[in-house]
């Protein structure tokens, strides 16, 4: 009978995501509820000597894939290895990060396992023995709550949302062999765009910029952003108009992120943009027009043109620094 | 080169979503119904490869009788055929259950690569594609910024957090198109006309030879409790002052008293 809690806890050149602590904590608590152990997955190569660190967050155990064949993530290789483990450990539940790898990995290996998938989760919860998750809908404009059927029940979560809470104990670190199976693409290579800059969906602060902006100019919003340690995001009509590339997009047809503090600067507020920032935990909005709806949903507004707000704004967050 | 692009059709960004009185589906009456706008960045990449390579471009749907006119737009942007997968028993069924039954069509018309945008703007689920390439055996890339055909390969850029992958994959395969991997054209009137003519087969699930009960709402294995609206954001405070910087640190004393995040 299936038993267990397996986590797939995501890593990067030898150092673990912010998300696989985040998946991992969630992992120990859906285990504390169902009364079951935790089980840590860690894949890569080189990458043994990180596997204790799942016992800070809780794993009882962790099973390391340690080959280079696993070297760069591939969504075959990664999604043949997954589905072995599952098929040998047999867990009830299965956790993986809602990252952009983890998206495409959870997807495949529920196909091949023929079982439930409740994808880009922003919360959990067990009822009896059904796992149930609440989801974002249409970019955030609705929350759906599912539930997750088959073995195992496969849930991967939302990047930024869950918290991350320590449960030390000694992790049993098991090393697995791995076969890769049937493997149909390749890496050719890699490019990192900015080494400093963070992605939107990990920020803990977006500073983000509109229409308002005026043109491709966005320095203002980077020595902002640069103070308090965040990153820079835009709207479409930014990103339309050419100002900032399409990976800075936030909004139903960009990235949905829900950072600590998003600073909307001349942003109006359409409804689609909303619905991809709606779940910050505090939004400030810096616009001229004071009927601008992103207002509305802001906790702090302040009517002002932005070219006058932002670089005072950047000034007393310096003072602060000192 | 045959391609088969998978499209849904969902409501236009711009909707106010309600929730019906089910509690597990949303309104449909007012809502403005369009093509997935990653799926015509899908259509865009799939009709650019057909005129550098030759070939046929299918469009392939599940959905009710109203997708046709997302797929006669795809067959006006310059597609070739269209199929519709309309029935019934697909209504309330899961991402996967959609996914056997694209696989399943797939398997009746001839592909080399298939090509879909990288999630659907209602369900926000990323699953369809993916699954899809796992039920067929063929390899995926997700998030395709740019790609190249050649010698029985694909090439894909993709996008991962900060940084571009290049990776390349063995035809046939499946792609997932990111927004920035074109500008998709728009349909010409003599293309919506020509569009009217082009054959747009319909099939239900027992033209693919599939049980209701794998696929539909019997055979979800994720399926919608309830729907809810995230709750509203109460009105937040206007940050007043005499002049700019005065707004500022007011603004700056807010984020480190009240809320405490700084």
């Amino acid at each position: 009978m299936a038993q267990g809690v397996l986590v797939v806890a995501e890593q990067v050149g030898g150092a673990f995501r912010k998300i696989a602590y985040e998946a991992v904590s969630e992992g120990r608590r859906v285990a504390d509820t169902l009364g079951e152990s935790l089980t840590g997955v860690v894949l890569g190569s080189g990458i043994e000597a990180i596997a204790p660190e799942l016992g800070k967050y809780g794993a009882d155990k962790v099973l390391v894939g340690d080959d280079p064949a696993l070297a760069d993530y591939t969504t075959d290789a990664y999604a043949n290895v997954v589905c072995d483990i599952v098929r040998e450990c047999d867990p009830k539940v299965l956790l993986l990060g809602a990252s952009m790898g983890g998206k495409d990995l959870s997807a495949r290996v529920a196909a091949h396992l023929d079982t439930g998938l409740a994808m880009d989760c922003v919360s959990l919860r067990v009822d009896g023995d059904a796992l149930i998750a609440t989801r974002p809908m249409f970019g955030g404009k609705v929350l759906a709550e599912v539930s997750v059927q088959g073995t195992p029940q496969i849930a991967a979560i939302r990047p930024n949302v869950m918290e991350v809470v320590e449960a030390e104990r000694a992790a049993d670190v098991e090393k697995i062999s791995v076969n890769i199976g049937v493997v149909k693409t390749k890496l050719l290579e890699k490019r990192v765009e900015t080494a400093a800059k963070m992605d939107l969906t990990e920020a803990d602060i977006i500073v983000s910029g509109g229409r308002g902006m005026g043109g491709p100019d966005f320095s203002l919003l980077e020595e902002l952003a640069e103070v308090l340690g965040g990153t820079v995001g835009a709207s479409r009509s930014a990103v339309d108009e050419g100002w900032r590339p399409q990976s800075d997009q936030v909004g139903q047809t960009g990235k949905v992120v829900s950072p600590s503090l998003y600073i909307a600067c001349g942003i109006s507020g359409a409804i689609q943009h909303l619905a991809g920032m709606g779940t910050s935990k505090y939004i400030v909005a810096i616009n001229k027009d004071p009927e601008a709806p992103i207002f509305k949903k802001a906790d702090y507004g302040i009517v002002e043109d932005l070219f006058n707000v932002v670089p005072a704004l950047t000034a007393q967050f310096r003072k602060l620094e000192r | 080169m045959e391609i088969v692009v998978l499209l849904k059709q969902v409501p236009d960004t711009e909707t106010l979503i309600q929730i019906a009185e089910d509690r597990t589906s949303i309104k449909t009456q007012d809502v403005k119904w369009v093509m997935n706008p990653y799926d015509e960045f899908a259509v865009e990449e799939a009709l650019r490869i057909k005129e550098a390579q030759g070939g046929k471009v299918t469009i392939l749907s599940v959905g009710p009788e109203r997708a046709v006119e997302a797929i006669r737009t795809a067959l006006a942007m310059g597609a070739d055929e269209g199929i519709l997968i309309d029935d019934p028993s697909t209504e309330g069924g899961d991402a996967l259950g959609t996914a056997k039954v694209l696989a399943q069509a797939l398997k009746e018309t001839p592909h080399n690569l298939i090509v879909a945008g990288q999630r659907a703007v209602d369900d926000d689920g990323y699953q369809v594609p993916a699954a899809v390439a796992a039920l067929l055996g063929i390899p995926q890339v997700s998030m395709v910024i740019k790609e190249e055909v050649r010698e029985g390969k694909i090439i894909c850029e993709r996008t991962i957090e900060g940084g571009t992958l290049v990776v390349e994959a063995e035809l046939p395969a499946l792609f997932t198109t990111q927004k920035g991997i074109n500008e998709p054209r728009y349909a010409s009137l003599p293309g919506i006309m020509k569009a009217k003519k082009k054959p747009l087969a319909k099939k239900n699930l027992d033209d693919l030879g599939l049980d209701p009960s794998e696929v539909g709402q019997g055979g979800a294995k994720c399926r919608v409790m309830t729907l809810s609206l995230p709750s509203e954001r109460s009105p937040g405070k206007i940050v007043d002052g005499e002049t700019p910087e005065a707004k500022a640190a007011e603004l700056v004393r807010l984020l480190r008293e009240e809320a405490k995040i700084i």
